[in-house]
């Protein structure tokens, strides 16, 4: 990988390393922007804390929706699964119709406030993208290559890793984005029930009339963001592999 | 050897392949040809077991296609299909390679195989090895698709309409190439075709289809001079079938010994056996010399020469 493909991310890391020394820097500066506020810059957690708890958010729901959403892509197009494809299809549309804080709403009250919750919706939200891209990416594999591939002798498991899953790969790979990067956004809402993250700047500023504390939890939401989005299309630029 | 017996394929309870029995001898070229619809690439499909026969037994070399693990049975049977179904995220080298990694070969034999058969196929060219099928012409593809089927050397090859999609020049010059690697490598061919040219010019056996059933099955002279009713008199073209059968014959296969006196007019032993015709057509010459490039005699062609198949 050259050095020019790398650049965008490293831009994006740099400015996202920049805010967390700089912003616990800034009291002065949201003094200036915000008069009338008493306590312009959020100190109730670190930034770096925030950004820390959000990333482990956000990586462990779209992690584990990508195990089971990739995984339960796969078996329903095998002979076996074939059957469940409609099923999963609706069951996993029907996850993405609702409102994130509706799915918080539902599993606060079976495990708890705090992060546990915020987990469980943000893997709910997340896997829709990802089974609908693994479907559509093993399903677009060219007819005639996987008839070559039975012909020539390769075993069930061997065309799905050698064959399907790469050629498959560049969609799978699509989901599994939009997914973190909702995931991103859709994360702060996890603080409205306790959840530790680059939210809680953000509900304690619109609930106490702090725009300031927006603000802050905000940039960093959008650099972090565009951080993954370009992590991902390091993944997806250039020919398939 | 292949075998099928009483083998039938049901889709919709239409017979597609209908109470089939066929056996096809250790290193023979056989054509299977009829329309579309015939059931043609459906019986080639079942000798691989990629589909399964619904009634019937299917054996290669003796052994039932639906005994044991259908991957081991297809690693040793080459597979061609149309417009090479060439894996488009593999290397021509790594598309060739496919089977001997599948069983196993350590890398250096395997470099081997994969450089002595870019050979064959006439892909030696520098730099061609590491390129994706999407960088090659569609005749260079099917090439890369004879090569991959070849490469662990299997006894038979299975091609269904591997030269469907090539413009006529590359198409004739892959089946010229096609011919040569059998008279070469002496594999036991079945190649499926909805080309009549085709199949007379390839076939030693020819297999038509028609409705499932076999309609007729013969040498290409006996289909051509003795075809088995209307229907495959209509497909074969009628008379002028003859003329596809001279081309798929050389001067050299059939010349007589060199005669004392020149008979006025000469041709190339390599010389297909519609050239000759049209030459003593347009010389006015009943009888040519064979002669070599520097002009040496090395035989003559009367005009009665030119069918071997007719009957006497």
């Amino acid at each position: 990988m050259t050095l020019r493909a790398l650049r965008p991310v490293l831009l994006m890391a740099a400015l996202l390393a920049g805010l967390l020394v700089l912003l616990p820097r800034s009291a002065l500066l949201f003094h200036a922007l915000f008069p009338s506020l008493d306590r312009p810059l959020y100190t109730r957690a670190s930034f770096l804390d925030l950004t820390l708890a959000h990333i482990r958010l956000v990586l462990g729901a779209t992690g584990a929706a990508a195990l089971v959403g990739v995984s339960a892509g796969i078996f329903v197009t095998r002979e076996a699964g074939r059957r469940l494809l409609p099923l999963l299809s609706a069951t996993a549309a029907i996850g993405q119709t609702f409102p994130p804080v509706a799915v918080l709403a539902l599993t606060v009250p079976v495990l708890g406030y705090g992060s546990g919750a915020t987990l469980v919706a943000l893997f709910v939200y997340a896997l829709l993208p990802i089974i609908a891209n693994t479907v559509t990416g093993l399903e677009g594999v060219e007819r005639s290559t996987l008839e070559a591939a039975d012909g020539m002798g390769f075993t069930p498991l061997r065309r799905l890793l050698q064959i399907e899953l790469p050629l498959a790969a560049p969609v799978i790979l699509a989901g599994i984005r939009t997914s973190a990067i909702i995931n991103v956004g859709t994360a702060t809402v996890g603080s409205t029930v306790g959840a530790l993250s680059l939210g809680s700047p953000i509900i304690e500023g619109l609930s106490g009339s702090n725009t300031a504390y927006v603000v802050q939890g905000a940039i960093l939401v959008a650099t972090l963001a565009l951080l993954i989005d370009r992590l991902f299309a390091l993944g997806s630029d250039g020919t398939p592999a | 050897m292949i075998t099928l017996a009483g083998v039938s394929k049901l889709y919709g309870g239409r017979r597609v392949v209908d109470r089939l029995d066929l056996a096809l001898t250790d290193g023979s070229f056989n054509v299977i040809v009829g329309p579309s619809g015939c059931g043609k690439s459906t019986t080639l499909r079942m000798m691989n077991a990629l589909i399964p026969a619904d009634e019937g037994r299917i054996t290669v070399n003796g052994r039932d296609v639906r005994d044991g693990d259908p991957a081991i049975l297809r690693r040793g049977i080459g597979y061609v299909i149309q417009a090479g179904g060439l894996f488009p995220h593999w290397s021509v080298f790594d598309n060739i390679a496919t089977v001997p990694r599948l069983l196993g070969w350590p890398k250096a034999r395997v470099a081997e195989r994969v450089a002595a058969l870019l050979a064959m196929v006439g892909l030696q060219a520098d730099g061609l090895a590491r390129r994706r099928p999407s960088e090659l012409s569609g005749g260079q593809q099917q090439r890369v698709g004879v090569a991959r089927a070849l490469a662990a050397d299997p006894p038979i090859l299975l091609m269904d309409e591997p030269f469907g999609a090539l413009d006529p020049v590359t198409r004739h010059g892959l089946q010229d190439e096609l011919k040569a690697i059998h008279k070469a490598t002496g594999k036991t061919i079945v190649l499926v075709t909805h080309d009549i040219e085709e199949a007379l010019k390839l076939g030693e056996r020819i297999i038509m289809l028609e409705e499932g059933r076999i309609a007729q099955d013969g040498t290409p002279a006996a289909i051509v001079h003795r075809p088995a009713n209307a229907r495959v008199r209509d497909f074969i073209g009628g008379e002028e079938a003859i003329l596809k059968l001279l081309a798929g014959a050389t001067v050299a296969q059939v010349m007589r010994p060199v005669a004392s006196e020149a008979a006025g007019a000469s041709i190339a032993p390599g010389a297909t056996l519609s050239a000759a015709l049209a030459h003593m057509v347009a010389s006015g010459h009943r009888t040519l010399d064979v002669s070599e490039a520097d002009g040496r005699r090395i035989g003559r062609i009367g005009f009665e020469d030119l069918d071997p198949g007719r009957p006497a």
